[in-house]
């Protein structure tokens, strides 16, 4: 019943904040950015998933961004696929390297995970770097109009690409959270759950705990790479960073910083950790170094992420 | 014919026998002690019967079928479940979840009817739910049913391993010192408890520390000392041998010097 409540009032608070930030925007610009945080924040909640309800630790997901990125990069040109379906393209090879890659994996523990997972990552983007012929190397390349916002425009909507990509990206998000939310409360996210608190025990009570880990690490792997492919698209032009390592670190910092077990923390955490650099115009140069300041301040100062870490402290004072 | 039989079992860590050629059985209804020292290797034992640890020698089967060395996943689908010595809780989730986990194997499905909420995941889930706050209710846990596992007391934690593990509805049950830390009404409230279970015909294999509820619920004890089997039988029986007074007084004695020393 609360848990029920909750997903609820979660999605809410999410569909109102999208529907009814565009009022108080001071120009179209910040469309664009409102996109790119949505985008984010897909991308993080696949990490609450991963991190915060199996307990499994991931330094190489914009591997998986890439993927998605890319595949909306080139399937339209080389397989001649609508962009959309190479996004569902770009989400099957994810899940299946995530599969693949995942079984030897994620029998390890800890750093020695997080080591593995960086490995997949840096190999990703390695030989998007190196496959110049067919990537445009370091440079990028462009990605082709998925067409939709003509479509509408035929229609007689006429938006601009920031209102456009902030609607959809917005919609895919929401999506991304009720899907999120629905595991939590369910059987398999119970499970997943189970074995972060205690692997013996999930095991003892019938929880398949590699197969359960496996699933949490797939379902990361498809919002990483769907929110790559949204981010490709709305660009129009992608490079080989958004498989590297810092965006991986982005990711993982975006979801400590909100609260790696909320799915509403995730998005505040992308928000946060995307409006800075758009304010603080030094931030892009110290990225890394502002990055690193955020996740050790947070592990100090509030250990639960930032949602939940407020959370406590209202009801707190209710109490 | 027995449920759960244990023929010769044994296991080494680092060159020491932590337990040697165990064998006993336990029949549908019947309540088996395991007793013994500190570090006699009655935990141990547990862990290779319940799948944790791959036994070195020797055989564990199930109703029958010879389950050695088969992962703790697949025994609770066979109908084997357990409880933990020390503690292993789900401590950040709720009371409720942690007995909810319990009905892992009935309530999962397809991850398509998880992620969707699909009607047919939330039939399953509120059965589940129903039988949940059922068990909570013989654990006297469920007033607390929505609070944070972590945050409730030793002695709740212990009942709630117990109504987690009867989740499953098993066929046997496992239960490593139940009452420990436990105080004399909660003593009492598992005393009963285990009589019900077994009464209801689910097999009991019991580790227990507290002597008077074993010798009064006990249909067998198995007797261990330093990882063997040096006594078995009928409480009245195995409270008399001298094998057993000796194993017992050497710990006392043991206990004695090192608190002289
Ligand atoms: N994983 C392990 N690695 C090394 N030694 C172990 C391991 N598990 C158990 N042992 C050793 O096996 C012996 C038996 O320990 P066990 O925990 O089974 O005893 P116990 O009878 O349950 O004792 P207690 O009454 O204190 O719970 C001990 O000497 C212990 O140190
Ligand atoms: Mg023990």
């Amino acid at each position: 019943m609360m848990a029920g409540r909750g997903k609820w009032i979660s999605l809410a608070v999410l569909a109102l904040l999208i529907g009814l930030l565009p009022l108080v925007f001071p120009s179209g610009y910040y469309f664009r950015v409102g996109a790119l945080i949505f985008v984010n924040a897909l991308s993080v909640i696949g990490l609450v998933i991963l991190i915060g309800y199996a307990g499994q630790i991931s330094l190489g997901h914009a591997g998986f961004a890439g993927i998605g990125a890319y595949a909306c990069a080139l399937a339209p040109e080389h397989l001649g696929l609508h962009p959309l379906l190479s996004l569902v393209l770009g989400a099957g090879i994810s899940a299946a390297m995530a599969a693949l890659i995942g079984k030897p994996i994620l029998r390890l523990k800890g750093y020695y995970l997080a080591v593995a997972t960086l490995g997949f990552g840096i190999l990703v983007s390695m030989i998007l770097t190196n496959e110049r012929a067919l990537t445009g190397g370091p440079d990028g390349m462009n990605v082709a109009d998925p067409g939709l916002r003509s479509l509408l425009r035929d229609m007689g909507w006429r938006l601009s690409g920031g209102e456009f990509w902030y609607g959809i990206s917005g919609l895919v998000l929401l999506v991304g959270a009720w899907l999120a939310l629905n595991l939590f409360d369910s059987p398999s996210g119970r499970a997943m759950r189970a074995l972060h608190g205690s692997e013996v025990a999930a095991a003892t009570v019938g929880v398949d705990v590699a197969r359960q880990k496996l699933r949490a690490f797939v379902i990361s792997a498809v919002y990483a790479s769907v929110a790559g492919s949204l981010l490709a698209l709305q660009n129009g032009y992608i490079t080989p960073d958004v498989a590297g390592f810092l965006h991986s670190v982005e990711m993982v910092t975006m979801a400590v910083l909100g609260g790696v077990g909320s799915v509403l923390g995730a998005t505040l955490g992308a928000a946060i950790l995307t409006l800075l650099p758009q304010v603080l115009t030094v931030f892009a140069e110290y990225e890394q170094l502002v990055l690193g300041l955020v996740m050790v301040l947070v592990m100090i100062f509030l250990p639960q992420g930032l949602l939940p870490s407020i959370a406590r402290r209202l009801k707190g004072r209710d109490a | 014919m027995s449920l759960l039989q244990v023929s010769g079992l044994g296991i080494s860590f680092g060159g020491v026998k932590a337990v040697e050629d165990v064998s006993f059985a336990v029949a549908p209804g019947e309540i088996v002690s395991v007793i013994g020292p500190n570090g006699a290797g009655k935990t141990t034992l547990f862990n290779m019967i319940s799948g944790i640890y791959l036994p070195g020698r020797g055989s564990v089967s199930l109703d029958g079928t010879d389950v050695t060395g088969v992962p703790p996943h697949r025994l609770a689908e066979m109908g084997l479940s357990r409880t933990f010595q020390n503690l292993q809780i789900f401590q950040e989730m709720t009371v409720l979840d942690n007995v909810l986990a319990g009905y892992h194997l009935s309530e999962r499905g397809s991850v398509w009817a998880d992620l969707l909420s699909l009607p047919g995941m939330r039939r399953r889930a509120a059965r589940a739910r129903a039988g949940a706050h059922q068990l909570l209710k013989r654990v006297r846990l469920d007033d607390k049913a929505d609070q944070i596992a972590g945050n409730l007391s030793y002695g709740a934690l212990k009942r709630l391993e117990i109504a987690r593990a009867l989740a499953l509805e098993p066929r046997i049950l496992l239960l490593d010192e139940p009452a420990a830390g436990c105080n004399a009404v909660e003593t009492e409230e598992i005393d009963h408890l285990i009589a019900e279970l077994s009464a209801s015909g689910i097999a009991i294999l019991l580790v227990e520390h507290d002597m008077k509820l074993v010798m009064r619920i006990s249909n067998h004890i198995v007797v261990l000392d330093h990882g063997e089997k040096i006594a078995e039988g009928e409480p009245s029986t195995v409270s008399r041998d001298p094998a057993v007074i000796a194993a017992y007084l050497g710990t006392q004695e043991e206990e004695q010097a090192d608190a002289d020393g």
